[in-house]
């Protein structure tokens, strides 16, 4: 269905391909990722790359710092923490347009959070459930939004996010606002029926969205070989005629310039792309994790040989930015993420009368 | 400065566990990632990661300690340029952290639940007003264009909504006027495009997401519950999901087990949740326009059996009536009959009859399941001094069972006789003609309930 639009306003077009030649024509699975094994990796210049690098630490630190208060019992339930992926989030939504363009995610939601610069003491009093947390202290780890920033959540329910994205990207569709849908969602919810229900109707409609699969090897304690019948999630929208592209998501530059490729063809109005980004969560499923289900060897492989932080840093030098600038970098992250776990512990629990608010918006 | 390496809470419930082994010992450089110790619980084995790095100053746990609560200090770490030796006397004594909030705390502080508002009443209709005679159908298709007209966010989607005109004919002429980008034909993919519905909502849209019938919606209920329904009390207020899912519910006819389901009750138990379930035109069409405005979640439950029924609806554009607010549809002193959506016609037939026999039959249509107007059913029973429920669905956990409940916890001294259920019967619904008419209420079982509690038999 061409949901064609008649007003002036700036708008994603709607290609219209009519034809089933024409489809095929014009329909080509593997472009996106043709051209970025053209060119891996994003050019940027000091200041971005030195932002990029500064973005992935916070959250590095910050995450490290939920581990901790977790194992103190100030974060209670569950807590999932995003070390090891953090070029992911921060390649990605570097490229987007954060005036029109909306995020949606699954529970393991800090980085993505962190990435939109929102003040990680809100966050941070979210995860120890006080009342000065971003959700008052009601939605806990994995249910964080900011509606400012058009950050639609953390959703705890695995592949949930996934469709309500499709209606993020309906949204920017029939306002004709321009914007596009940042969906990401793991390994595992990439088994999820809904997933693919989505990827029919924004292809059906070409909506504006795209697909990001972090492929971090492991739902919760299985293996992506032993729970998927095809591993390679990036040709997974091929029935559905969704161009898909595999990317290091171990290397900033490689995601943001995926990143680039992928936004350019959806706001040209071709529809939907399945971005799979390969990453390595170094931590637990969540912190009750008994890691039984991997070696140490093959986690201290991935931080030795593979970590997002480590090949910014590397990049950096090759920049010829300074080993003190970059430790001053670090100084200053600690102080913050100190700051925030403090504010975290200090600030109180919500007034009892909090209990009450929320449920609905209007009264009756 | 010093760091206090604090027993681990390995999952939340763990209290205590076993230092099985140290890894590092005394001396020892770490650095973050680095395993210090195994510990142990009942439910698995461990490894406890040093975060910062440093030096392993003093172990104050042997390995092979069980029962270490959690928080006790189990080792120091002496951080960059310290001496090994200063860290040791800084915690000699295990303290536990403080424990969180429990119970007993919650129960000082116990909330104040706030007052319930009086609920505003039906706006009037004027003088003079024009009636019509409309379907159910009908009005409902005049409310959902009225507020469709009124707001360019609102649109329809669902399966043959658009082109089809409507599995059972309700977004009839929609398309024509609205056109497709207002009037979506989805494929039939109820999680996905009610996730979707969701999803719009959420990003400032009005969706109407129409469900063939609800029996469908079984297959999407993980959204209207976990997506729409709670985002906003999750959100702290920040987030709203306006979103109407609607469509037919309850038993149809000859359908078999799979498509006869009330979901009433399930929607109804759901906090976060509007839920309304009309019986007639008028409400039909006020409660969808009430249902599109609002700034929450709807379940709009209609009734298949009821869309070609005709009832007099006044000609005004814009009657919205309240949301959670029952109706009285026939005045009674003797028995109070509680009842919605199809069995109101049900208890208004019943009525009838009761009247004939000399038992003044009070009948009160909910409207509302979900908030419940609770005022109008303790009112009327203070009047009746007796409560019949009439429900077409099960009478296991029903809206019947929560009728039940607050007449005993807030009537109790109001009442005469035993509250009574007038249900279907409590079986999957079967395709027999006869067994299909056997599990169905109607009048006949609603009046004998209504003369045993008059003790009129």
């Amino acid at each position: 269905m061409a949901k064609a639009s008649t007003s002036g306003k700036k708008k994603t077009p709607v290609k219209k391909t009519n034809t089933p030649a024409a489809m095929d024509d014009a329909f080509a699975l593997k472009s996106l990722q043709d051209a970025l094994d053209k060119k891996k990796r994003f050019k940027p210049t000091k200041d971005q790359l030195l932002h990029f690098y500064e973005q992935m630490l916070l959250i590095r630190r910050f995450e490290e710092k939920a581990g901790q208060l977790y194992g103190l019992g100030l974060i209670g339930g569950f807590c999932h923490l995003y070390i090891g992926q953090e070029a992911v989030a921060i390649g990605l939504q570097s490229a987007l347009d954060n005036d029109t363009d909306s995020v949606i995610t699954g529970y393991r939601d800090h980085g993505h959070m962190l990435a939109y610069g929102i003040d990680p003491n809100v966050i941070m009093a979210e995860l120890t459930g006080r009342a000065a947390g971003i959700s008052k202290g009601k939605g806990g780890s994995m249910h964080m939004f900011s509606t400012e920033h058009k950050f639609y959540g953390g959703h705890g329910i695995v592949g949930a996010q996934v469709a309500l994205g499709g209606g993020l990207a309906l949204a920017h569709q029939y306002n004709e606002d321009g914007g596009l849908c940042l969906a990401y969602f793991g390994d595992g919810a990439a088994n999820q029926g809904q997933v693919y229900e989505t990827m029919n109707m924004a292809a059906l409609w070409k909506l504006p969205m795209v697909f990001v699969v972090e492929n971090n090897q492991y739902a919760m304690g299985t293996a992506v070989r032993r729970s998927s019948a095809e591993t390679e999630f990036y040709r997974r929208g091929a029935a559905f005629r969704i161009p898909g592209m595999k990317v290091n998501g171990m290397d900033v530059l490689e995601v943001r310039q995926a990143a680039e490729i992928a936004f350019k063809h959806v706001r040209e109005g071709n529809g939907p792309v399945l971005m799979e980004c390969e990453t390595y969560r170094y931590r637990g499923h969540s912190m009750s994790d008994p890691a039984k289900y991997r070696t140490r060897e093959e986690v201290q492989d991935q931080r030795e040989k593979n970590d997002p932080i480590e090949r910014a840093k590397a990049d950096l030098m090759k920049l010829k930015v300074k080993e003190d600038a970059l430790k001053d970098i670090d100084k200053a992250i600690r102080a913050t993420v100190a700051e925030a776990a403090d504010f975290a512990e200090k600030s109180p629990e919500p007034e009892p009368s909090e209990l009450y608010t929320d449920v609905l918006v209007e009264e009756y | 400065m010093a760091i206090e390496l604090k027993m681990p809470a390995l999952s939340p419930t763990m209290e205590e566990g076993t230092l099985a082994k140290w890894l590092v010992k005394e001396g020892d450089t770490v650095s973050a990632g680095d395993v210090l110790a195994e510990i142990e619980t009942d439910k698995a084995t461990m490894e406890f990661e040093s975060i910062d790095e440093g030096t392993v100053g003093k172990i104050l746990v042997a390995e092979g300690t069980e029962e270490v609560k959690v928080g006790t200090v189990i080792a120091i770490l002496a951080g960059e340029g310290e001496e090994v030796s200063d860290t040791a006397p800084a915690a000699q004594e295990a303290v536990p952290v403080e424990e969180s909030t429990g119970p007993e705390v919650a129960a000082a502080e116990a909330a104040e639940k706030p007052e319930a508002k009086e609920r505003p009443a039906d706006p009037d209709i004027p003088a003079g007003t024009n009636m019509v005679s409309l379907t159910v159908r009908e009005a409902l298709r005049d409310g959902m264009a009225e507020e469709m007209r009124r707001d360019e966010r609102v649109f329809v989607m669902g399966e043959e909504v658009a082109e089809y005109q409507g599995a059972y004919k309700v977004t009839q002429g929609l398309l024509d006027e609205f056109g497709p980008k207002r009037v979506i034909d989805t494929p039939i993919t109820e999680y996905g495009f009610a996730g979707i519905g969701a999803g719009a909502a959420m990003g400032g849209l009005r969706p109407i997401v129409e469900f063939m019938t609800f029996n469908f919606a079984m297959q999407a209920i993980d959204h209207i519950i976990n997506s729409a329904a709670k985002t906003n009390y999750m959100s702290g207020g920040q987030m709203r999901c306006p979103v109407v899912f609607r469509g037919p519910n309850g038993a149809a006819s000859r359908v078999g087990a799979q498509h006869s389901q009330n979901y009433g009750p399930w929607y109804a138990s759901v906090p976060g949740l509007i839920v309304i379930a009309p019986y007639d035109a008028q409400d039909a069409k006020g409660l969808m326009k009430a249902a599109i405005r609002t700034e929450d979640p709807v379940v709009f439950l209609e009734n298949e059996l009821v869309y070609g029924q005709s009832f007099e609806v006044a000609q005004l554009d814009d009657h919205v009536l309240p949301i959670g607010k029952a109706r009285i549809m026939r005045e009674g002193s003797d028995v109070t009959i509680v009842s919605y959506s199809i069995a109101v016609g049900v208890a208004l037939q019943a009525a009838e009859e009761l009247a004939e026999q000399g038992i003044d039959a009070e009948v009160i249509d909910l409207r509302t399941l979900r908030p419940l107007d609770k005022e109008a059913v303790l009112t009327s029973l203070a009047k009746t001094n007796r409560v019949v429920i009439a429900e077409e669905g099960w009478p296991t956990c029903s809206i019947a069972s929560e009728i039940v409940a607050i007449c005993m916890e807030e009537g109790f001294d109001n009442l005469d006789a035993p509250v009574l259920r007038v249900c279907n019967e409590d079986v999957p619904l079967p395709y027999a003609a006869n067994l299909e008419k056997l599990a169905l209420i109607d009048k006949d079982g609603v009046i004998e309930a209504c003369k045993k509690v008059c003790y009129a038999d």
